[in-house]
């Protein structure tokens, strides 16, 4: 059995007297979109909503940061942060960011030949943020914006 | 292609692919410092990515976190503290030097506040 995560925060946050968390429920069925070509030919994209950030770029704050970083896909992995509203969960992203931001394990896949070539720029966001609004009219454009600047075939989208 | 730990919020999210890996949060795409079991997950959310033909489907991976499932416990507790941090509007760094770098890149301008 898995965690059934909502039930049990619904029930911690009213234990606690909170306001109840208004969980994210899809209003229509997703779309669907054949992908064209052969792993080893897609250029591949990458976003975690884990609050990574590179060294030298600023960290995302903790109430509704609806902004995205642009992280080199070669970047260090010892050059990678991260900061999130939920911090108790990047213990282990913070000694290896590839739990939750796999850089390393996408370039080991890119040099091997299984995909065929990674984005310059992988991309990052903090997913704590409340307000549904703003992802829908701010980050979400943002990040279709940036990943078609990127020409990408495909992304992992790796939430925390 | 969305890669999940937390079943039951993206089936609520229903994105088109979604592959499960069922560990502890913050573990999305495999335990720290074992490169293998990051390869596996990843490897496999690429051929989902690859061979899934009807939108809303999860794919589910075998990897397990542990030999029992004690962690799930605690994750799945209905009693408990609020593990959220107070919602700061300033950067928040992982630390000091981070945002010296980041003032040193020109990327955060620090604050001078006029002491009139």
């Amino acid at each position: 059995m898995s965690v059934n995560y909502i039930r049990a925060i619904t029930e911690r946050y009213r234990r606690l007297g909170h306001q109840p968390y208004r969980w994210f429920e899809a209003d229509s069925e997703p779309p669907w979109r054949a992908l064209d070509k052969p792993l080893k030919k897609i250029r591949l994209g990458l976003l975690t909503t884990a609050g990574a950030y590179a060294l030298g770029q600023v960290a995302f704050h903790y109430k509704d940061d609806s902004s995205i970083r642009e992280i080199p896909s070669d970047v260090a992995e010892q050059n990678l942060r991260f900061s999130h509203i939920t911090e108790n969960f990047l213990v282990d992203p913070k000694r290896d960011p590839n739990c939750i931001f796999p850089v390393g394990t996408l370039r080991k896949l890119a040099r091997e030949g299984f995909v065929g070539e990674l984005a310059d720029e992988f991309f990052s966001c903090m997913g704590g943020i409340y307000s549904q609004r703003r992802v829908r009219e701010e980050t979400a454009p943002a990040l279709l914006e940036a990943f078609k600047a990127q020409r990408v075939d495909a992304a992992l989208l790796v939430p925390m | 292609m969305c890669m999940a730990s937390a079943l039951d919020i993206i089936q609520a999210g229903k994105p088109p692919r979604a592959t499960f890996v069922d560990y502890p949060l913050g573990h999305t795409a495999g335990k720290p410092f074992d490169p293998d079991d990051q390869l596996a997950i990843i490897r496999e959310g690429l051929i989902a990515l690859e061979t899934m033909r009807t939108a809303g489907r999860i794919h589910r991976l075998p990897n397990r976190w542990s030999a029992d499932d004690a962690w799930k416990q605690q994750a799945g507790a209905t009693t408990g503290a609020d593990t959220r941090r107070p919602r700061d509007e300033t950067p928040q760094f992982q630390t000091e030097a981070d945002r010296a770098a980041a003032i040193a890149a020109g990327a955060l301008v620090q604050e001078i506040r006029a002491n009139s």
